[in-house]
C-alpha cells in the first residue's frame, strides 16, 4: 500500500465518497460492468490464445501443451496449471522481484473457477495411461493493470482454452512442434464457468472495480458461476466483512450475467 | 435429524470435539493449542511491534502478518517444509479475516505477527487454525471487536453436512465451504469454497455453516471465561 502513487490514494478517498452516492468516476452503475473484448487466436506462437480487455485492464493468455507424468492418484488424466504474472508492463507500481502475492492469489481464483467447473475432460489428456499425459498450461499476463484482474483473467484463460488445438504427437509421444493433431481441447460448453468480481466500499456494494475502486475498497468477493449453479467462492481484497445476504444478493447477480459473458467467451472470433 | 449418521457417527449437523487450551507457549504473548476432531493446532501472537521490512509500515492501522504453516508430518505423505502456493493463500485471506476482528487502527505502524502450526490435519485445518489463531490474539490481550469464528459446512453424499472430516471430503459429490463468521456480528470475514452446486443449495451450506459458527463461538467463549474469569454475564 505504501508504494502506491499519493495520486491514486488521493482519488481513492474521491471514489469512496463517490461510491457512497451510487455514482462512479466512469459513469457506470454500482452493478455495471465495464465494456468487455475478447480477441481469440492472436499469437501463433502458442497452442492457443486471447487478449481481453476489460475497460483499460488488459490481459493476455496463452497455452501450452506439454508431455509430462500423470499424477500418482490418477493414472489415466492429464492436467491444468495456471499463472498468471504481473510485470512492470502492467503498472508502474509493481516492481521487479518475486511475484506478488496478489498475483499469486488472483491466479489461485482463477484456476479454481475453471477446475471446479469440471468443464475440462483431463481423461481426454491421457497417451500412455500411468505414464505419458498432456499438461496444459495457462499462463497469463497482465498488460495493463486497471483493476479486476481476476475476470479479466479468468475470461482470457477460458477464451484461450477454447481457442486451443492438441499438438501432433510422434512415434514416441513427444510433441511435434508447430504441428496439430485434427483435434482442439475438448471443453463442455455446458459447465463452462465465469467468474464475477464484487467490491465493498463502505456498504456500498459494486462490481468490476477500477484500480482506483480496488483501493477505495474493504473487500473483495469473487464467485464462479454456471447458469444457477456456482463453482468457487472467494473473499480478499481487504479485512471488511461481507453479510450471507450480500453473498446470496452476489450469487444472483452473477447468475443473471453469466450469459452475456459466456456468449463472449465462446465467440469464434 | 440425530438418527442419521455419518461414517464417524456424527449427525450432520453436529462438529467434531474441540478442545482448547489457552497460553501453552510460554514465550509468546498469546496463544492457543486446539484439538478439532483429528485435527491439531498451535497458534501463536506477538505484537503489535515494529514493521520488518519497514517499507510495509501502514499508518492507518497495524498489518496482520499471518502465517499458515503445515508440519512435515501433518499429512499422510510427507509434505515439503517449503510454503507452497495455497499456504501462502492461505495465509493471506486468514490475515484479512483476523484484521477484520482485532483493532488494528489502534495501532498504526506496527505489525502484529500471527504464526499457526498445523500439527496434525484431518480437513478443516484453515478453519480451525482461525478459530486457534483469533483467541491467541484476545489471549495477546489485543482490543477485539469480536471474535473469528469458523467452520466448513458442505456436502457428502447428496447430504448438507457441518464440518467435513476426510471421510466426508472424499466422497463423491464432497464440495467444502470454508466459512469464518466475526462474531457476535455474524459478518463473513473469510469465504472460500470450489465445488458445484446449485445456488438454493449454495444458501442452505451457508446457513449451516452460520448455525456451527455459533456453536464455535460458545465453545471459544468457554475456553476465554475460564481462563479469564469475569462477573456476571457477557454476550
Amino acid at each position: 500500500m505504501s508504494d502506491i502513487d499519493i495520486l491514486k490514494i488521493i482519488k481513492a478517498d474521491k471514489a469512496r465518497k463517490l461510491l457512497q452516492e451510487d455514482k462512479r468516476f466512469d459513469n457506470r452503475g454500482l452493478l455495471d460492468s465495464r465494456n468487455l473484448e475478447i480477441k481469440k487466436n492472436v499469437m501463433k506462437s502458442a497452442d492457443g490464445s486471447a487478449w481481453v480487455k476489460l475497460g483499460n485492464t488488459e490481459i493476455i493468455a496463452g497455452v501450452k501443451f506439454v508431455v509430462g507424468t500423470p499424477y500418482l492418484d490418477s493414472p489415466e488424466e492429464g492436467s491444468l496449471v495456471l499463472n498468471l504474472e504481473m510485470s512492470g508492463i502492467a503498472s508502474a507500481d509493481i516492481g521487479t522481484g518475486p511475484p506478488s502475492i496478489d498475483a499469486m492469489e488472483y491466479g489461485r481464483v482463477v484456476d479454481r473457477v475453471i477446475r471446479s467447473s469440471e468443464c475440462i475432460d483431463f481423461k481426454e489428456l491421457s497417451i500412455v495411461s500411468g505414464e505419458k499425459s498432456f499438461i496444459v498450461f495457462v499462463d497469463c499476463y497482465a498488460l495493463n493493470a486497471d483493476g479486476n484482474l481476476i475476470d479479466a483473467a479468468q475470461y482470457a484463460a477460458m477464451a484461450a482454452l477454447l481457442d486451443s488445438k492438441i499438438p501432433k504427437l510422434d512415434e514416441n509421444n513427444n510433441i511435434v512442434n508447430k504441428e496439430y493433431a485434427d483435434k482442439k481441447l475438448k471443453i463442455d460448453l455446458e459447465k463452462l464457468a465465469v467468474s464475477f468480481s464484487f467490491c465493498k466500499s463502505n456498504h456500498k456494494l459494486f462490481m468490476d472495480a477500477t484500480e482506483v475502486e480496488e483501493l477505495a475498497s474493504d473487500s473483495r468477493f469473487s464467485v464462479g458461476v454456471c447458469g444457477n449453479n456456482v463453482v468457487s467462492y472467494h473473499k480478499g481484497g481487504g479485512n471488511g466483512t461481507f453479510k450471507i445476504e450480500e453473498i446470496n444478493k452476489i450469487m444472483d447477480i452473477a447468475a443473471s450475467k453469466y450469459l452475456e459473458i459466456k456468449n463472449k467467451i465462446c465467440d469464434k472470433k | 435429524m440425530a438418527t442419521v449418521k455419518r461414517p464417524d457417527g456424527r449427525s450432520y449437523d453436529e462438529l467434531r470435539p474441540i478442545t482448547i487450551e489457552l497460553g501453552i507457549a510460554k514465550n509468546a504473548e498469546g496463544s492457543c493449542y486446539l484439538e478439532w476432531g483429528k485435527n491439531t493446532v498451535i497458534a501463536t501472537v506477538n505484537g503489535p511491534k515494529p514493521v520488518l521490512p519497514k517499507h510495509l509500515a501502514d499508518p492507518s492501522k497495524a498489518i496482520i502478518n499471518y502465517k499458515y504453516r503445515m508440519a512435515t508430518f501433518s499429512v499422510p505423505e510427507r509434505k515439503s517444509p517449503v510454503p507452497g502456493k495455497r499456504d501462502k493463500e492461505i495465509s493471506l485471506v486468514s490475515g484479512q479475516a483476523l484484521e477484520a476482528a482485532v483493532m488494528i487502527d489502534q495501532f498504526p505502524n506496527t505489525m502484529i505477527d500471527v504464526n499457526v502450526l498445523i500439527l496434525s490435519a484431518d480437513a478443516g485445518t484453515r478453519v480451525a487454525a482461525l478459530t486457534a489463531a483469533s483467541l491467541a490474539a484476545a489471549d495477546a490481550g489485543l482490543p477485539m471487536r469480536g471474535i473469528i469464528s469458523a467452520v466448513a459446512a458442505g456436502r457428502a453424499n447428496k447430504q448438507i453436512v457441518l464440518d467435513l472430516d476426510k471421510e466426508d471430503e472424499d466422497t463423491e459429490d464432497a464440495v467444502d465451504m470454508a466459512c469464518a463468521f466475526l462474531m457476535p456480528q455474524k459478518e463473513l470475514a473469510l469465504l472460500q469454497m470450489d465445488g458445484f452446486v446449485d445456488k438454493k443449495e449454495c444458501s442452505k451450506i451457508l446457513e449451516s455453516a452460520l448455525v456451527g459458527a455459533e456453536k464455535v463461538y460458545e465453545i471459544q467463549k468457554k475456553a476465554l471465561l475460564d481462563k479469564y474469569p469475569v462477573e456476571g454475564d457477557i454476550q
